[in-house]
């Protein structure tokens, strides 16, 4: 039994589920409703789906994160690109009541599919755009995705004109707020590109190859690999993710800012994929783990505003959480703090 | 005479399984003493806990009468333990004076200890290298520098500490023979000077030529102490393996090559400004083709350019008499060529990849990202070639970096002998590795040679090329100078190295 549990404490994914869990006990514990979930308005309903259905963003963009981190680059530029496609997708969208024949209808600008999937192909191009710079330009990833982030708010602003749009078209704002088998329909786009991509990283060399990369790129180019192919490809992945996070958050707020739409979600993201056992340094990576991490996040950003924390210091608040759980998952600082509490405990006689 | 560094019964245990038992290690001021053993026989181990890079689990070491226990390469350091790995640890981006001096810059100014004394610094950087007979510019960035002179670096940093004891480990594995000519100078001197120094080489030559006492170890275990004029190369090699062992093992090659063989290669004036003139080369199928000179002769970027690592500027390449542009590895690997690059560490493994997924890459590599070889079909592949080449290793499972040099070096080939090469270039492939696992790869290049594969072989060591070609080609100064046939003497190819030199 003792056993059974030292093994599971071994596991990669054991520190970030118990980080997972203690948030939602903490949450629990000063919110009795908190794990309380009902059947209301032909939908689940609680504070839990609501977590979900709010980190949905945050793990399609973790879930391009973590490969990119994988082959030790860095992309700062999903918020901008969130920014971007979250503009395109409300401006081709746009929306208007009108009546027709004494039937009142919601118009669009362009058919919403083909607004969908413009947005997430220039989502793609932007990240195949920052992969280009870093796999055949040989930029610094992080140097190389800061030019679009910056860039990206000014381009979002464009098509925008620089005005917020709202968006009025009823059927767009499914993706966002919707339900389907009682669930939120953004929790059924995070599972599709999860299996997807989870699929073709087990059932293809896909996973292989990104390690390789990120473990060593040059060995792996000599072994035949087309490294600067993974790593365009995975970039563009990124992008791509970070247009469906766009689509998901514009079509939940029904607007598009070009200036605050995926605001430090770069951020956030990294931090998931970091607190998920992904390291920075490339290789290694976990799915699951970057999931977890992002529900993490998002617990613990609920957990603030439940909490009553005044939003002056939420951030600090967040910040030193943050602090904690990175120290509590690390080794060496959990094997320093085995050594405090063990030493003293030698001269005592155990009851 | 007291020996001035003296360990004994050292024990050093990873995660329970013991790599070191009750080693010992005598040092006296004023010797040379050669460290040998095997590749995992424990060398490195010793070293690291030597040089307090790793902690012993047992022992006790005295330095000078007095016990010491260093814990970190810089306190092994300050005792007067100077050691130079392997592996250059210094850094490519600083010039070579600051490398020299890198954390103890001497200083200058008002402002006594902030500002660090910059001509100070490359004057005595001078001073240093001159006294190991290295005349460069001191103020040039230490990548700009060849893999020797980086080692001399490292060599002429060790030497500015005011040390009692040197260590080198594997100092001359990338230094040509003049080269290990004016090191050994610079031994002989410090050791007149009464330094003892702890040497580590898999060449048994050097070991004849400089030391005077011989330590054993084998299986991590301490085989013997002798002086060098005691032991002959047969009896260390034995007590090396354990075993009686024949020096001569290994069939010479059939010296005629087969002419009638089809054309599986060939170069045409290829070159690439500033790394290789223009050359030809020809390459049959199941002949091993030899490639010899010096270091820095062209050896590697001839190499690099036929495995599409570098884009030639002029020439032509022809496989099977079709003509190919080359831009990368993987258009080469489609054409059934392999390479087993010089650099093991930095173009070879990726460490953290356990050896079945190094083995399995290449083939993997080869057959795109959607036909993927399950794990089982990875194991079995990894597990044919552990057995077939002898690699040691715990599982197939062990991350990579964890193996042994030789054993690294033969997983690399065996991820290129999966592929099933026509063409197999080993550039170095024997360098740093033991005498044992040298023998056994030289004798699966001949094996695979008669099944027919070509090989473009590689080595800085003559007495290999001279041994295992079909063929030997001669490059000098970044050109071809010549061919020779097989069983030509080592005198012979560098008669040819040198007639060409006084022609220059």
């Amino acid at each position: 039994m003792l056993d059974r549990f030292t093994n599971a404490m071994k596991h990669r994914l054991a520190w970030p589920v118990i980080t997972l869990v203690l948030l939602l006990a903490v949450n629990a514990a000063f919110n009795a409703d908190f794990l309380h979930i009902e059947w209301r308005g032909g939908h689940l309903y609680g504070s839990l789906i609501d977590i979900l259905n709010r980190a949905a963003p945050l793990m399609l963009v973790s879930l391009g994160m973590t490969l990119v981190i994988a082959t030790r680059g860095i992309d700062i530029s999903v918020g901008a690109v969130v920014a971007i496609a979250a503009a395109l997708a409300a401006w081709m969208i746009g929306g208007a009541l009108v009546v027709v024949d004494g039937v009142a209808t919601h118009v669009t600008r362009f058919p919403m599919p083909l607004a969908l999937i413009a947005a997430v192909a220039v989502a793609a191009l932007c990240g195949l755009w920052n992969g280009m710079l870093v796999a055949r330009v040989g930029m610094q990833p992080i140097i190389a995705t800061l030019i679009l982030m910056v860039a990206g708010r000014g381009i979002a602003q464009l098509i925008t004109n620089g005005q917020i749009i709202t968006i009025y078209y009823g059927p767009y704002f499914f993706l966002g707020s919707g339900y389907l088998l009682g669930l939120p329909f953004s929790l059924f786009i995070v599972a599709a590109v999860f299996i997807a991509l989870y699929l073709a990283i087990t059932r293809s060399a896909l996973g292989l190859f990104i390690q390789s990369v990120g473990i060593n790129p040059e060995a792996s180019r000599v072994a035949g690999i087309q490294a600067r192919a993974i790593i365009v490809g995975v970039y563009a992945f990124c992008g791509a993710c970070a247009g469906v996070a766009g689509l998901l958050i514009s079509s939940n707020v029904k607007s598009a800012d070009g200036n605050n739409a995926g605001q430090l979600i770069e951020l956030d993201a990294i931090l998931a994929v970091t607190l998920g056992g992904t390291l920075l340094t490339g290789g290694r990576f976990s799915l699951v783990g970057s999931m977890i991490g992002a529900l993490i996040i998002q617990t613990l950003t609920y957990a603030i505003y439940s909490l009553g924390v005044p939003p002056e210091i939420n951030l600090v608040v967040k910040a030193v959480v943050v602090f904690a759980v990175m120290l509590m998952q690390s080794a060496e600082f959990r094997d320093s703090i085995r050594a405090l509490v063990h030493k003293p405990a030698r001269g005592e006689v155990r009851a | 005479m007291a020996p001035i560094l003296e360990l004994t019964g050292i024990d050093k245990q990873f995660a329970g399984v013991s790599v070191l038992r009750d080693v010992q290690l005598r040092l006296y001021p004023g010797e040379i003493h050669a460290l040998m053993g095997q590749n995992g026989a424990g060398k490195s181990t010793l070293i690291k806990v030597l040089t307090g890079v790793l902690e012993s689990s047992g022992g006790d070491m005295h330095l000078a009468g007095e016990p010491i226990r260093p814990g970190s390469p810089l306190e092994a350091q300050k005792l007067g333990i100077s050691t130079v790995y392997q592996e250059v640890n210094l850094c490519p981006n600083l010039s070579v004076a600051e490398n020299v001096f890198a954390g103890r810059y001497p200083r200058c100014g008002a402002l006594q200890g902030f500002r660090i004394d910059w001509a100070a610094v490359n004057q005595r950087a001078r001073e240093l290298l001159a006294r190991i007979g290295l005349d460069i510019d001191v103020a040039q960035l230490l990548s700009n520098c060849s893999v020797a002179v980086q080692q001399m670096v490292a060599i002429a940093r060790a030497l500015g500490v005011e040390s009692k004891v040197l260590i080198l480990d594997e100092p001359t594995s990338s230094l040509d023979d003049d080269e290990v000519q004016k090191l050994f100078t610079v031994l002989r001197r410090l050791r007149s000077e009464g330094m003892a120094i702890l040497f580590i080489t898999h060449f048994l030559n050097q070991v004849y030529a400089v030391s005077d006492r011989i330590t054993v170890l084998r299986n991590g275990q301490w085989v013997g102490e002798w002086p060098a004029s005691e032991l002959g190369p047969q009896a260390l090699i034995s007590a090396m393996l354990g075993r009686e062992f024949a020096a001569t093992a290994g069939a010479a090659p059939s010296t005629a090559a087969d002419t009638t063989a089809p054309t599986l290669l060939q170069a045409m004036a290829l070159g690439q400004a500033g790394h290789l003139q223009p050359t030809d080369l020809t390459v049959r199928s199941g002949e091993v083709l030899g490639l010899a000179g010096l270091l820095g002769a062209g050896r590697t970027e001839l190499a690099r350019l036929l495995f599409g690592l570098e884009s030639p500027d002029c020439g032509t390449l022809d496989i099977d008499g079709k003509n190919v542009r080359l831009s990368n590895p993987a258009d080469a690997i489609a054409l059934g060529l392999a390479l087993c690059p010089e650099e093991r560490k930095t173009d070879g493994i990726v460490a953290d990849l356990s050896v079945r997924e190094n083995i399995a890459l290449a083939l993997q590599a080869r057959q795109g990202v959607r036909r993927f070889m399950s794990i089982a079909e990875q194991t079995a592949l990894a597990e044919k070639f552990v057995a077939a080449l002898g690699i040691k290793c715990a599982s197939v499972e062990m991350p990579m970096g964890l193996l042994s040099g030789g054993n690294q070096q033969k997983a690399m080939i065996a991820r290129w002998l999966a592929t099933d090469p026509r063409l197999l270039i080993l550039d170095e492939p024997t360098r740093g590795i033991d005498v044992a696992a040298k023998q056994e790869i030289m004798d699966e290049i001949l094996r695979l040679a008669q099944a027919g594969m070509a090989v473009l072989f590689i080595s800085s060591e003559m007495s290999e090329v001279v041994r295992v070609s079909h063929r030997i080609a001669v490059l000098r100064d970044r050109r071809k100078v010549g061919e020779l046939p097989g069983g030509s003497s080592e005198a012979a190819v560098y008669e040819l190295i040198a007639a060409e030199h006084e022609h220059a």
